[in-house]
């Protein structure tokens, strides 16, 4: 069998861990600090990229993505440090996408040109509403004429943008969200990343819920007649989805993020970064030092911000297959997954939900139907392998 | 041993949390009983389950050495016993072991309704009994008026009620004093043939089952070979001794002593409570009043979550059984549960007991199916069948009719909640015997089917009187009613751990409070589920499960795959702990928590 990057591709995820703010919502590993060490942190990065390089060999590079935290803070000179070394090490394809999250505010809006000139290709704004009420609610810290100026600048530097929405927000109703998206595809954007609000532990969201402080959150019927009336809007607009919260004129889908659907490999590097490489035919989830300061003066000292380095097992590598590939709506290679699992799905239960509409197959190809992918976790849950 | 002039034995009667247990504390450690190194916080209440819930299952007793203020020395036997109506028989044996109570009132909160149903037993023991007044140190009490009431409420004489704070040790002594000197002094003949009390026994895993006695007439020596009137067996004692509340040997049990014996007994069976112990030679031939065998009148299916844990829940069940005469197992095979066990239990309380021990002692996860009584199902061919598990319910075409357990309850209540109490036994088939007012507080006496209480009866019972009601019961007969099984079908198929018995005319209230119960209990799945509610094959109530519409993670990117897969998994594995009946899995909790009814 073909190794998943061969299969799936190969991207170099960075992370930069840095927010002006942390949003009540947010669950990623990002901090607030008043001081940071550029040169450090440059340094840092090409030293990661020069050991994981090391270790895969020449390599054709499809993605590059800056995640974070926010990493439109990042001086461009960090960011066109880091292509440069991935490119120094890999080769890079010739269609090679390369990504960066940026919040809609005019300070970052007057970097893009920056960035552009540093090599970045695409942008992923975090507008995640079109009120003001609610941005402040979602502890944003720009408003929508400040983001709408915003993505009009991206436009214009980046040869792709993208920005994201939340909904199934505090109070919204199915008409305010109908309204919100229809205005958000007036924009024409290409590529939308439409999350439902989602209440994560450890998170101040969580902590309101818990406490029962964070009234207004819609019911399950009402976050359902939300998630089909956004794939209804979207498939109207000419942006079918083409992954449960992702959405693309065809063509310009985020090739990063399909790397981690399909099953591909992908170095991970900065605070907290996860990766998946295959060497010498074994999958590995590597994981990273998740505290910035930690991991800034781990790799200094030692060489390496990892932390630990699993080889995953058939039944795991294939159970995550199984839950990555079933999100999109391109669905799973059975036959990939019976090359990594070494034995097939249960075919009774897939008959079973083809039965209730939730899965389709046809040949090679299973994919979770429209309906199924509101309830995939469900579906997953079922065909996940035993132990 | 010790002359009866200077023996006092007592127990202590109270409300929980009203200070019992401080309150024997103080007296362990005035009297120099324990060592302050040794003390702890409850020394009587042995069991985790007796610590936690602040309840007393089996008696304990403790032997206090005291020099009163006139310079005599005086043993003091104080047994602890336990207080709930399911171990009601129990109760009456400890107290008919000693001749005297200390009535511990909270003088913050006044007389409360639990304590009523003890102090009569009391009473009825004809008990000499000294009113305390405990925690005066708070800001809150209120002597006068809580003595008051005692005189009220109770009807007994509390102007020299006793003041107390058993957290700071004030007026502990007085309570020694007046042990001493208000409380009678056992009756009792050394010359005489032996009489003993069983009033309790347990099982230890070192020594063999521990018999508490209280010796009424004669003497007990090391050695002696013993009869238990009962059952007829003969026994010799290898072990006797007092509680200090550690075990301490003595050469002898003299008249009006209480303490333990062993005697190389393997089973807690073999010796039942209130049984009298008499010599094997020149015993007496006349047993103590007043003896009952226990008769389980609860039962419910116990069954492992993990099937392959029923070897181990046998081996727990042997255990327990061993120290528990009064519980009754038999192996039941359920479609829906697969393998366990079918048991019998004194009450509610005694049922809870059980299974918390297994599921904590033993560490096994437990399925309880519904609790249910003993039916008398009379056959047209003039035979008769008990009936412990609706689902092995015969054939209604051989059945003729079908007789249920009835009961006399006692309930005491604050007049202001009478109306709330009458409803609830008028709904649960209740007919009222008797009702009369001591003061502001109102005594009904109903004929209730058992049926009807077991289940949640006491805690509505506490609900819609805040707890201000006590509640007593004893079986009074059989009864022949409009009975009938109701079964649970869920996605069409029958789930016989969910059938119950029902009067005909509750059927649909019944049916249709368990169907919408089940409906909330029962997690979406992918598809809907029907929940019907059926007698025989007609279906009288009926809900259905939407499906699943939403439960897909939002976001799922490269950073997200291990721990969002974990969960994943987590939830595949709290699946398993369901039960499946088809396709369906149902929780745990659905197979009592359906039953419950909410008015």
């Amino acid at each position: 069998m073909p190794d998943d990057w061969r299969f799936g591709g190969f991207g170099l995820y960075v992370h930069w861990p840095f927010c002006a703010a942390k949003c009540p919502y947010c669950d990623f590993n990002s901090h607030v600090s008043a001081k940071i060490e550029m040169e450090d942190w440059r340094a840092a990065y090409k030293r990661e990229i020069a050991r994981y390089a090391s270790e895969t060999g020449p390599r054709v590079l499809n993605s590059v993505y800056f995640g974070g935290g926010t990493p439109s803070l990042m001086a461009p000179e960090i960011v066109e440090t880091v292509i440069e070394t991935a490119a120094k090490h890999w080769t890079f394809a010739n269609d090679i996408e390369i990504t960066l999250e940026a919040n809609p505010t005019s300070v970052e809006a007057g970097k893009f040109a920056d960035f552009r000139h540093a090599g970045v290709s695409r942008v992923s704004l975090g507008v995640q509403a079109l009120n003001d009420a609610d941005l402040r609610r979602l502890g944003r810290l720009h408003d929508v004429a400040t983001a709408m100026t915003a993505l009009e600048t991206a436009r214009n530097a980046f040869d792709r943008v993208s920005f994201d929405l939340i909904y199934a927000r505090q109070d919204q109703s199915l008409s305010d969200w109908r309204q919100e998206l229809t205005t958000a595809l007036g924009f024409s954007p290409e590529h939308l990343s439409l999350y439902q609000l989602t209440i994560e532990s450890g998170t101040a969201f969580g902590d309101r819920f818990r406490r029962g402080k964070l009234p207004g959150l819609p019911d399950e019927d009402l976050a359902a007649d939300m998630f089909i009336l956004t794939q209804d809007i979207c498939d109207a607009a000419g942006l079918p989805a083409y992954e449960v919260s992702n959405h693309a004129v065809p063509g310009q889908e985020s090739r990063h993020n399909l790397i981690y659907w399909h099953g591909g490999d992908y170095v991970g590097i900065g605070p907290g970064a996860h990766g998946r490489l295959t060497l010498d035919g074994q999958r590995h989830a590597t994981t990273t030092e998740l505290s910035p300061g930690k991991w800034l003066s781990q790799v200094s000292r030692t060489g390496t911000g990892e932390l630990e380095r699993e080889a995953l097992r058939p039944r795991d590598h294939a159970g995550e297959y199984l839950m990555m590939s079933l999100r999109t709506t391109e669905g799973l290679d059975m036959k990939r997954y019976r090359d990594i699992a070494g034995k097939p799905i249960n075919m009774f239960d897939i008959n079973d939900l083809e039965n209730l509409g939730l899965l389709q197959s046809s040949g090679d190809r299973l994919q979770a139907t429209r309906d199924g992918r509101a309830v995939l976790n469900a579906i997953i849950t079922r065909l996940l392998p035993d132990d | 041993m010790t002359d009866l002039a200077h023996i006092r034995n007592f127990s202590i009667v109270a409300h929980i949390d009203h200070g019992k247990s401080t309150l024997a504390d103080r007296l362990i450690q005035e009297t120099d009983t324990v060592s302050a190194r040794d003390m702890k916080a409850q020394m009587l209440d042995a069991m985790d389950i007796e610590r936690e819930r602040g309840i007393t299952i089996k008696a304990n007793t403790v032997r206090l050495n005291y020099t009163s203020d006139n310079g005599e020395a005086y043993v003091l036997n104080l047994i602890d016993t336990p207080g709930h109506v399911d171990f009601a028989y129990e109760v009456s044996r400890s107290m008919r072991a000693v001749e005297g109570s200390l009535l511990v009132v909270d003088s913050t909160q006044g007389v409360e309704a639990q304590t009523l149903a003890n102090v009569y037993q009391a009473i009825d023991a004809d008990h000499e009994i000294v009113p305390v007044l405990n925690k005066i140190d708070l800001p809150a009490s209120d002597c006068d008026r809580v003595a008051e009431q005692i005189e009220d409420v109770i009807g007994i004489d509390a102007s020299g009620a006793i003041r107390v704070s058993a957290k700071t040790g004030v007026g502990i002594h007085e309570v020694l004093e007046a042990i001493v000197h208000h409380l009678p002094a056992p009756k009792g003949t050394r010359d005489a043939p032996l009489k003993a009390m069983l009033v309790d026994s347990w099982y230890d895993a070192y020594l063999g089952v521990i018999v508490l006695v209280r010796i009424m007439d004669g003497v007990l020596k090391k050695n002696d070979r013993v009869r238990m009137m009962q059952n007829g067996s003969v026994h010799q004692v290898d072990r006797i001794g007092v509680f200090r509340p550690g075990m301490m040997p003595v050469d002898e049990l003299g008249p009006g002593e209480i303490g333990f014996i062993t005697a190389s007994i393997k089973q807690v069976r073999d010796t039942r409570v209130g049984d009298t112990i008499t010599h094997e030679k020149k015993g007496t031939d006349r047993a103590l009043p007043g003896f009952k065998p226990s008769v389980p009148v609860v039962f419910c299916g116990l069954f492992p979550v993990d099937s392959a844990e029923f070897e181990d829940l046998r081996d727990a069940i042997e255990k327990l059984a061993l120290n528990d005469a009064s519980f009754s197992y038999e192996m039941e095979t359920s479609a829906a549960l697969g393998f366990g066990f079918r048991c019998g239990f004194l009450g509610l309380l005694h049922l809870e007991v059980v299974r918390d021990r297994l599921e904590r002692e033993y560490s096994i996860e437990l399925i309880t199916t519904a609790p249910s009584v003993v039916y008398h199902i009379f056959m047209k061919d003039g035979t008769m069948r008990e009936l412990h598990n609706p689902a092995d319910m015969p054939d209604l075409t051989y059945v003729d009719h079908i007789e249920e357990p009835r009961i006399k309850a006692t309930i005491l209540v604050p007049d202001e909640f009478l109306g709330d109490v009458l409803k609830l036994c008028q709904d649960r088939r209740g007919i009222q015997l008797d009702l009369t007012y001591a003061g502001s507080r109102a005594m009904v006496v109903y004929d209730l089917p058992l049926n009807e209480v077991v289940f949640d009866f006491y805690d509505r019972l506490k609900s819609v009187t805040k707890g201000y009601a006590s509640f007593d019961y004893q079986l009074t007969g059989y009864r022949a009613d409009n009975l009938v099984k109701m079964q649970i079908l869920v996605n069409e198929e029958p789930v016989d751990a969910l059938s119950t018995m029902v009067h005909r005319d509750r059927a649909e209230m019944r049916g249709r409070a368990m169907v919408e119960k089940l409906k909330d209990l029962i997690p979406r799945h992918m598809f809907k589920i029907p929940i019907q509610a059926a007698i025989g094959g007609k279906v009288i109530a009926r809900e259905t499960l939407s499906a699943l519409r939403k439960d897909v993670t939002a976001k799922c990117y490269g950073g997200d795959a291990t721990r969002k897969k974990k969960l994943l998994e987590k939830q595949k594995a709290g699946k398993k702990k369901m039960r499946q009946f088809g396709k369906v899995d149902i929780p745990q909790e659905a197979f009592i928590s359906a039953l419950k009814m909410d008015s």
